[in-house]
């Protein structure tokens, strides 16, 4: 096993659609444990996509269960050939990526989605997840097809602001 | 010593500034680093890193003045890839009143918060403004010890939230 190279920009390949797995072999399980050795070498990753190490194929790694203040996750997750088939809610959170080294953006992603993918052995898998880990999943997923988080960063300004109930402030006479 | 200065322009806003001012600059030979543009109240506000061979000024001066931007220039101390992850993200709204910058950034400085980005508006109108700000910072202690400590600030809406980075 081996730590393998991560792409980074301005590397064309991380702007190539990769190719659906169709053979679930001992070949793409052995690139599957080498790409989490990948994920794991560097800075605290929480996923990593297959063309991130220049293997075109669906594959994308996303483990969330490591997080400074725990979020509801469903722990080790390989997926392969993912698709999204349901999202709901928006919200802004900040990015960086293993493949953009000393540049963080924020990101509007869904706040939840449902997926279905299949596992190393091409077995079916579904989930729904929410916050942080659906942010991860979207992340890794875009890489996926050829996108990267700073094709997606929006200006701070854009932010959306957060509706709550004012308590303190903004008492009308009314 | 750093090679680079801190290019101030600001001016009334029109189209074309950014465009004639890193013109000038590209054809001297001049580099840009990290920068900010931003429109504030009408007027166009510039601060960027700038490195190249000699002086600045004489670069530039003919564009102010044909735009009328004040221009100021600094050597400075600082490089790029300086970058600090903020940690903690602040936002605070609250009908427009004196003050309100003023309290919240001294509890944030008490608490040895370092602010990385702060921005600023009035929304509403001129009868109702309303002040909107956003600072994200660093800050090496537990979020509810901030919290608490902004809690107190009256008639203001203080959110404080984790920024947790994802990194995929």
């Amino acid at each position: 096993m081996a730590v393998l190279e991560i792409l980074k920009i301005p590397d064309e390949r991380l702007k190539q659609v990769s190719e659906p797995v169709e053979q679930f072999d001992d070949e793409l399980r052995a690139f599957i444990d080498e790409l989490e050795q990948t994920r794991r070498d560097g800075p605290a990753a929480v996923g990593i996509a297959a063309p991130q190490v220049g293997r075109l194929l669906r594959v994308v790694i996303v483990d969330v269960s490591n997080t400074r203040k725990p979020v509801p996750n469903h722990g080790y997750m390989i997926l392969v050939n993912p698709e999204i088939t349901h999202w709901d809610g928006f919200e802004m959170g900040r990015e960086g990526c293993l493949s953009v080294p000393d540049y963080t953006g924020n990101v509007i992603r869904a706040t939840h989605i449902r997926i279905r993918a299949q596992d190393p052995w091409g077995k079916p898998l579904e989930y729904e997840m929410e916050g942080y880990e659906a942010r991860a999943v979207q992340h890794e997923l875009d890489h996926l097809d050829g996108l990267l988080f700073i094709d997606r960063v929006v200006s701070r300004r854009t932010d959306l602001f957060q509706r709550k109930v004012y308590q303190k402030g903004g008492k009308s006479r009314k | 010593m750093s090679d680079w200065k801190m290019l101030t322009l600001v001016g009334a806003d029109r189209p074309g500034i950014v465009g004639r001012v890193t013109n000038a600059l590209y054809r001297a030979g001049w580099n840009l680093g990290e920068t900010s543009m931003i429109r504030l109240g009408g007027n166009f506000t510039i601060m960027m890193m700038v490195t190249g061979e000699g002086a600045v000024e004489p670069v530039l001066q003919p564009v102010a003045d044909a735009l009328g931007l004040h221009m100021h220039v600094d050597d400075i101390a600082g490089s790029l890839h300086q970058h600090v992850v903020p940690n903690i993200q602040v936002r605070v709204v609250g009908a427009d009143r004196a003050g309100i910058v003023a309290q919240v950034t001294a509890v944030l400085a008490e608490h040895g918060f370092n602010i990385l980005e702060l921005e600023s508006d009035v929304a509403g109108s001129s009868e109702r403004p309303v002040y909107i700000m956003h600072i994200q910072g660093y800050a090496d202690l537990p979020l509810e010890t901030l919290e608490a400590a902004l809690d107190n600030l009256g008639d203001i809406d203080v959110h404080v939230s984790p920024i947790e980075t994802l990194i995929g």
